[in-house]
């Protein structure tokens, strides 16, 4: 996965454009659920790889083991079993950052430089900008980013992006049995899931599909889903996310109307002042109170 | 400037210092959530001593402002509730505005339009207070929902406040005579005459 590009093509608290005349390809992570045993893996690997060590929790009856991201546990497995069509289902979603193409984190972040997105499409925290500010977790629409209680800094998924940009495939597919992660051009892994779509199909998944929710422009991570048309039987797993218009509203139009309030305040006030002149004590006041 | 023994007090030392606290801890506030607010105000982290001190200072700024504005707020909501002559005072606040108020309803400590801000201000401070909790991730977990929602009224209402403070620091800047009972508490009798005549018709009977 050489020559792909590296440029940071967006970058938080930034509103002017950042480098983006050097066009290459973007790379993805696809996850098929239907190949997935849960074994867990992958979490190890990315701890491994990321020199990660969470707390050693307690057994709450169930696989999930964390229960939750954490600030070093940035994968884990998400295990539901349900009944779509009657019969039991045990469905295993790898959960962690999904690498959208319009990051809600990104639009929410207010340090510049602390949530920056590279040309091939994976989103990155630099934690060494980052203020604990959290931003990135009320922005983001699939629950990722953590907070440590160790610097106060946030924490996610990097897609390996150290290991990326030398060539490298992410420590998860690296590590996983069964080849249920894989990894490449985004172009080669919608038509890979094409393929195990149409697999699935066949074996009488007939809603079968590809997870790359348009609302967010797509993203680099993707899923290849048995029931793509109940994404949430998937541990909750949003049918169609995008950034909350709440978010959009606060780093939208909020900012440039605030900054024309102040500015029309401020002028209004001059104007007032050069053109009506001060309001003073008039001198008939003044001699009527000596 | 001669300091007159005629000159009457307006605010007494503990509601200069009252209000001062709230003033400061609101210019810091305002600095500090502008920052956060826009990058183009970013630079004023430094004033904090960057931005992770930004975002600590912040909230802790907010409960003194808080804190100091509740006092405030027993002291002076009584004198601000809005009476008949207020509503006639503002309607007639083109005239005022002007420059030229001989015509103006007479007035009590405080003239319509400062009632109305000081009702705006009220608002506002609910609001900042009560939706800067979710935003405190340092002590609070809400459901995001929560914290989108308070994000928003966090931030307008914020640029709001700040709008009206700017009114507020105006009106003194334009009023000559004004600025002095916040630093030392009293304004002449000649100003007190003009701008609030019903308060120095009563402040001049009990002295």
């Amino acid at each position: 996965m050489a020559l792909q590009p590296l440029d940071i093509t967006a970058r938080s608290a930034t509103t002017t454009p950042s480098p983006s005349a050097r066009q290459g390809f973007e790379v993805a992570k696809l996850i098929d659920i239907s190949k997935c045993i849960g074994c867990k893996a992958c979490q190890v690997a990315c701890m491994e790889w990321n020199d990660l060590r969470d707390e050693v929790g307690f057994n709450h009856g169930v696989y999930d083991n964390p229960m939750d991201l954490t600030d070093q546990s940035w994968t884990v497995m998400r295990f539901s079993e349900v009944e779509p069509n009657g019969h039991l289902e045990w469905l295993i979603r790898k959960d962690g950052c999904m690498h959208c193409a319009d990051p809600g984190c990104l639009k929410a972040c207010p340090a510049p430089g602390a949530i920056v997105k590279y040309g091939n499409g994976i989103v990155d925290f630099n934690q060494e900008h980052c203020i604990g500010c959290g931003y990135c977790i009320t922005g983001c629409p699939f629950n990722i980013p953590r907070i440590a209680q160790k610097d106060g800094k946030a924490y996610k998924c990097t897609l390996c992006s150290d290991r990326v940009a030398v060539g490298l495939e992410p420590a998860c597919v690296k590590t996983c049995p069964t080849g249920a992660i894989t990894y490449g051009a985004k172009d080669d892994m919608v038509q890979h899931a094409a393929i195990r779509v149409r697999d699935l199909n066949e074996r009488g998944f007939a809603k079968a599909g590809l997870y790359d929710p348009p609302g967010v422009g797509g993203t680099h991570v993707m899923y290849v889903l048995q029931h793509a048309d109940q994404p949430g039987l998937y541990a909750n797993l949003p049918a169609d996310p995008q950034i909350d218009p709440l978010v959009s509203v606060w780093k939208g139009i909020t900012k440039p109307l605030a900054i024309a309030a102040f500015a029309a305040v401020s002028l209004a006030g001059l104007f007032h002042y050069i053109t009506k002149g001060p309001n003073e004590v008039s001198k008939e006041t003044e001699k009527e109170v000596e | 400037m001669q300091r007159d023994p005629r000159d009457l007090v307006r605010y007494t030392p503990s509601e200069r210092l009252n209000h001062w606290i709230v003033g400061i801890s609101f210019i810091l506030l305002g600095l500090s959530g502008l920052a956060l607010f826009h990058p183009a105000f970013w630079p004023f982290t430094l004033l904090f001593g960057g931005g992770t001190w930004t975002r600590i200072i912040h909230p802790y700024l907010g409960v003194l402002m808080a804190l100091a504005y509740m006092v405030m707020l027993i002291r002076f909501t009584r004198l601000n509730l809005m009476t008949a002559a207020d509503w006639q005072w503002l309607k007639r606040i083109r005239e005022m505005v002007d420059g030229d108020d001989h015509n103006m309803p007479e007035q009590g400590k405080y003239n319509g339009g400062q009632k109305i801000l000081f009702w705006l201000l009220f608002w506002c401070m609910l609001l900042l207070i009560l939706s800067g909790i979710p935003l405190w991730r340092a002590w609070f977990s809400f459901p995001v929902e929560w914290v989108r929602l308070a994000a928003v009224i966090h931030s307008g209402s914020a640029a709001v406040m700040i709008g009206l403070i700017m009114v507020h620091v105006y009106a003194a800047i334009w009023t000559k005579g004004t600025i002095r009972a916040m630093w030392y508490g009293t304004v002449t009798r000649a100003w007190a005459k003009q701008h609030h005549r019903a308060w120095y018709k009563e402040a001049t009977k009990e002295g």
